[in-house]
């Protein structure tokens, strides 16, 4: 019998930011306990304290490298409640969309091509150096092709609402900047023939990786929970950009419905725990161990009543179908989700170039001053919360954000346990494949552990095994 | 040869300290309109950088430097092997080895590592150091860029540069 060890794997390869996995072994092997924990800086909300209400949507993409378009549209309406605007102008509204589905769109295909597809198609436990883009581009070249184009066509739309690829200004207090001349519309509208068929295509790879590995799909990661998202406020289709909160548990029964989301501090607190800097949001009528839910793309899927862009529907209506029209808590089919709102993003840029709106001049709207304003979006990973304070001098003097990541915080810790305990339990050699499947879990929910600094020279995956003296015993480099 | 189609990509996020040293020095040779020289300013390095690497006969690559003992280093890519991606840590070597993978093109390749000293906190702004160190790059590169497009071939790697005063 030996004694008990501690895994770590510091800090995760191919996830945002930093975060490590700490793995704790008993004497016969099994998995104790299994964390993963979040060493992230939280000193966003005090530095943005001071700026003024019409920068705030420029500095807030300096949050983060991966999403700013989502901090810069959050903040943006926000801000737009504080001018006193409930709604903007049709071009405005329209144009912000348009970015948002483009930012949602190649973050996806980022996503799924390049930091999934090596696991999915290679499997979890492959040789490290086989498991990477590199060699999925050599078996399928044309794959790695499509993926670079189809960000690039999601990239071009943010600069062309954005005004440019890094610290966009598109959006303002009130509106937009900028609408979208015609000739730019027409060179979008001559791809998007292409940027459909080959969401499709992406599509269909990720469903039939669901259902080709059925029982590993529920098997892996998947554990009932509550699921989270805003929808469209009339109908409750899916809507990535504005509408009301709705929360269900795991069986599908409501438990949020419709809720304006300027109220999201009644409803929803945040837990701190010793180990990690991340908070755990819950709901607060459920307490922290009830009311804790997912968000991001599959937890779109279980509460949308449905998508109103056609080819996404139906693809939408399968995945229910898989499930008997029950939530899916699988962890494993987000990818499938994933690819279905690439689909949807791609429908909705194709509607969206038709619309003579996108060439109005009707901008911003103006209203009477508050000092007080809520934006939430629905990001690429999942729900955003931004919520400003802000004085008579349009200064900001309190600031808080929910990103998607925390709100999964809950959601990926139970994955990783569960996928430690099944796959490394009873070990008596842990291997860089077994640890690579608790990473598989917790890359599904594509977390963004902040904008980490990334400048040259910084530390590979480091994987260190102590025992119970707290002595190294083993020590793994990841490829990174 | 004609002159090069050369692309200066700097990156990193100006609000992390030092972290904006890339975007930075992208700024500074951007308002120099330099003759061929296009400047691309992006948060990090990512896959579809490869299509515009694959479009240039010259690229380099501005990033900031941890745990550097001289101000700024600038090698040469000799050899691009494909490496492991993150969804931010793509390196310059895998950047052009995708080029080359997915558009058949690689061009010559340079990065520019430059020393960073407070990294981390969310802050606007460059150090003091990190300013000293930005200012030797700069003119460095400037050089470097007007002998390059004057012989079309490259000045000698640099390993080590001394330290500039203050």
């Amino acid at each position: 019998m030996s004694e008990p060890r501690l895994i770590e794997i510091s800090p995760v390869t191919r996830v945002e930011g930093h975060g490590k996995v700490t793995i704790h072994l008993d004497r016969d092997n099994n998995v104790d306990e299994a964390r993963l924990h979040i060493v992230e800086f939280r000193g966003f909300e005090r530095f943005i304290r001071g700026r003024l209400l019409w920068e705030v949507p420029v500095i807030v993409q300096r949050l983060c490298g991966i999403c700013p378009v989502s901090h810069h549209l959050a903040a943006a309406k926000a801000m737009d409640q504080i001018v006193g605007v409930d709604t903007l102008p049709p071009t405005a509204e329209k144009m912000r969309r348009l970015m948002h589905y483009g930012q949602v769109m190649q973050s996806h295909v980022l996503h799924f091509f390049h930091l999934s597809a090596p696991d999915l198609l290679f499997g979890f436990g492959a040789p490290a150096e086989k498991r990477n883009i590199f060699e999925v581009i050599r078996e399928n070249p044309e794959l790695g092709r499509r993926a670079v184009l189809m960000r690039k066509f999601g990239q071009d739309i943010i600069e062309a609402t954005a005004g440019k690829k890094i610290h966009g200004t598109g959006a303002i207090p009130g509106g937009i900047n900028r609408n979208l001349p015609i000739e730019t519309r027409d060179a979008f509208l001559a791809q998007i023939d292409q940027m459909t068929d080959w969401a499709q295509d992406a599509l269909k790879l990720a469903r039939d990786y669901t259902v080709d590995h059925a029982e590993l799909v529920q098997s892996f990661g998947a554990f009932p929970s509550s699921h989270m998202s805003l929808v469209r406020a009339d109908d409750g289709a899916l809507d990535l950009y504005h509408g009301v909160m709705r929360a269900i548990d795991d069986k599908g029964a409501t438990i949020i419905h419709g809720m304006d989301y300027n109220d999201y501090h009644k409803v929803f607190i945040e837990d701190v725990r010793s180990w990690s800097y991340m908070k755990f949001p819950f709901i607060r009528d459920l307490g922290p161990n009830d009311g804790w839910y997912r968000v991001g793309p599959l937890s779109r899927m279980n509460t949308a009543k449905f998508i109103d862009t056609p080819l996404a529907n139906t693809a939408h209506s399968e995945l229910r179908a898989l499930t008997g029209g029950l939530p899916n808590n699988t962890t494993l089919t987000t990818h499938w989700a994933r690819m279905i709102e690439v689909l949807h993003c791609v429908e909705k840029i194709r509607e969206l170039l038709h619309d003579d709106d996108l060439q109005g001049t009707d901008l911003v709207a103006k209203g009477e001053r508050r000092h007080e304003g809520i934006g939430v979006i629905e990001a690429p990973r999942g729900n955003l919360i931004h919520h400003y304070k802000v004085d008579e001098n349009d200064q900001v003097t309190f600031c808080n954000l929910i990103v998607s990541t925390t709100h999964n915080n809950e959601g990926m810790n139970r994955a990783v346990k569960d996928v430690a305990v099944k796959h490394l339990s009873g070990q008596d050699k842990i291997t860089e494949g077994m640890l690579n499947h608790v990473e598989v879990a917790i890359r599904a929910y594509d977390p963004c552990l902040s904008c980490a600094t990334h400048a040259l020279g910084q530390m590979p995956l480091q994987v260190e095994l102590f025992d119970a003296d707290g002595g190294l015993i083993d020590s793994v480099a990841q490829s990174v | 040869m004609s002159q090069p189609k050369a692309l200066l990509i700097g990156y990193g996020n100006p609000g992390r300290g030092d972290d904006g040293l890339g975007p930075a020095f992208a700024e500074r040779v951007a308002a120099r309109n330099l003759t061929g020289l296009t400047v691309d300013i992006d948060f990090q390095l990512m896959a579809d950088h490869a299509l515009v690497i694959s479009e240039h006969d010259l690229v380099i690559f501005a990033d900031a430097g941890l745990g550097m003992t001289a101000p700024f280093r600038f090698d040469e890519l000799t050899e691009c092997v494909p490496q492991n991606m993150g969804s931010h840590d793509v390196t310059p070597e895998a950047a052009v080895a995708l080029a080359q993978l997915l558009f058949h093109s690689a061009p010559r390749a340079f990065v520019l590592a430059i020393s960073g000293d407070c990294f981390g906190d969310i802050r606007e702004g460059l150090s003091q150091v990190a300013l000293a160190n930005l200012d030797s790059a700069e003119a460095y590169f400037l050089n470097w860029y007007a002998e390059f497009c004057a012989d079309i071939k490259p000045a000698a790697p640099m390993d080590t540069v001394p330290q500039t005063p203050g």
